[in-house]
């Protein structure tokens, strides 16, 4: 079937789509995305975490006919050209990257809690990101990149006001 | 493979009825596991996701109607203070990305004994809508569940609501995981007081085939709360009053062993929820009153 998206702002029209592929698949083989990561495919580990109408959701667990028509963002997505949003750029000065297999669904997955809560308590952060497996970091660096990321666009936005 | 998108409630049991076995899809959370795996394929995929009528919720009759396409996350947002229970097992599904794409819609249509909402909604009393082009029949939840990852619904038929009557008492729920998200239960308890008819209501998860109640223990509850006066009284519960309850709860499930716990294991916490949550809800009831 034919599959047609905006994905980070641009429309994507897909043909040949199977009827019971996920998104993911979609997006990884379709139409060259590869941030989103393929890992469990069962919605346990978070690595395909996008937004689907400005919802986060694993795209696993997305059919690609559900998609039809909807507006999708993905890691892609989230920089401004060359320059990296916020919350990429706190997980490369925390340390919370290290393999880097986890790092895209982590970041939409704390760019989805910011917008929700911009100064997250650690009990927030972490039943926030409960559903984001990593198997390097410890979280610790983790939990201190997505601390660092709500500071600076704190202070980005309150100088913005100013 | 054939993929129905159907944009309204008609279409979607037209489609059900032309395609009887459609597999109906919501969040995918369970269907595209399947998918996925490649553990099986069906012939039609039914998304519902378009289907607006399933997404709403609001009051009928002084119940409440739950849509079978409201999200975990709504229902912890828009009806945390209606129907704590349902609320605080949706509060322990899966994670943010899962509770925003699962719904109580789906989990009843998967039927499996460890679904989160099942002993919730079986302690609450609640009803499931099942729509057909025929009409539609509501179903005490009870008598929904009929086997393992089996529900009483007809090929023809779609799960399009629950009906929750608001409740008039505390509801507590709880389950045990090896960690605090993303877990499929070992075992659940959820426990509903009903002051208003003297009544318990009860609910296990991943302990017998289906979701099941505790009659016996229900019963048992209300009978002693009822003679000596404690419904009125907000007394303490006597000694050992919650210990027995917890036996009685215990002694309703028949469960099995299985890769995520033993069927000893599973009795006992049980039982212990059980007496937990009997004290965490007479709690409430009693501060209710001071309140």
């Amino acid at each position: 079937m034919r599959i047609t998206t905006t994905v980070n702002n641009e429309r994507h029209e897909v043909d040949d789509v199977w009827e019971g592929e996920s998104l993911l698949y979609m997006l990884r083989e379709r139409m060259g995305l590869p941030g989103s990561k393929n890992a469990c495919e069962q919605g346990e580990c978070g690595s395909c975490t996008v937004y689907l109408d400005g919802v986060a959701a694993c795209a696993c667990l997305i059919a690609a006919g559900q998609a039809e028509g909807r507006d999708i963002v993905t890691v892609e997505g989230l920089a401004e050209g060359d320059d990296l949003h916020p919350v990429q750029q706190a997980f490369l000065d925390a340390g919370a990257v290290q393999c880097g297999f986890c790092t895209p669904g982590l970041i939409v997955a704390t760019h989805d809690l910011l917008a929700r809560d911009p100064q997250p308590a650690d009990s927030e952060i972490r039943e926030s990101l409960a559903g984001n497996l990593c198997r390097c970091t410890g979280y610790e660096k983790i939990i201190d990149a997505v601390k660092l990321a709500a500071g600076r666009m704190a202070s980005t936005s309150a100088g913005g006001g100013a | 493979m054939e993929f129905l998108t159907p944009t309204s409630l008609q279409e979607a049991l037209e489609a059900k009825s032309a395609h009887p076995d459609a597999k109906p899809i919501m969040g995918g959370t369970d269907v595209m596991v399947e998918l996925n795996f490649d553990h099986y394929r069906p012939a039609t995929l039914l998304d519902l996701t378009r289907v607006p009528e399933l997404a709403e919720c609001g009051r009928d009759n002084g119940s409440i109607k739950l849509g079978a396409g409201v999200t975990y996350t709504r229902v912890i947002a828009e009806l945390g203070d209606q129907l704590p229970g349902l609320a605080m097992a949706s509060r322990t599904v899966g994670s943010p990305q899962i509770r925003n794409r699962g719904t109580v819609g789906g989990n009843l249509g998967a039927a499996s004994p460890a679904g989160d909402s099942h002993p919730a909604l079986l302690a609450a009393d609640a009803e499931v809508e099942l729509s057909s082009l025929d009409g539609v029949r509501r179903l005490p939840v009870d008598e929904f569940y009929i086997g393992v990852k089996r529900h009483a619904g007809r090929d023809d038929e779609l799960i399009t609501a629950v009906y929750i009557t608001p409740p008039q008492g505390p509801q507590q729920f709880c389950k045990i995981g090896t960690r605090n998200a993303m877990v499929i239960s070992v075992s659940a308890f959820s426990i509903a007081l009903h002051p208003d008819r003297k009544e318990v209501g009860t609910g296990i998860g991943s302990a017998a085939p289906t979701p099941r109640r505790a009659r016996d223990a229900e019963i048992f509850l209300a009978e002693a709360l009822e003679a000596d006066g404690r419904w009125e009284s907000r007394g303490a519960l006597p000694e050992g009053l919650a210990r027995e309850f917890g036996d009685l709860v215990k002694a309703a499930a028949s469960p099995i062993d299985d890769v995520r716990g033993s069927a000893a294991y599973r009795l006992h916490s049980l039982s212990v929820m059980a007496r937990r949550s009997l004290g965490w809800a007479w709690d409430d009831y009693t501060s209710a009153r001071k309140a």
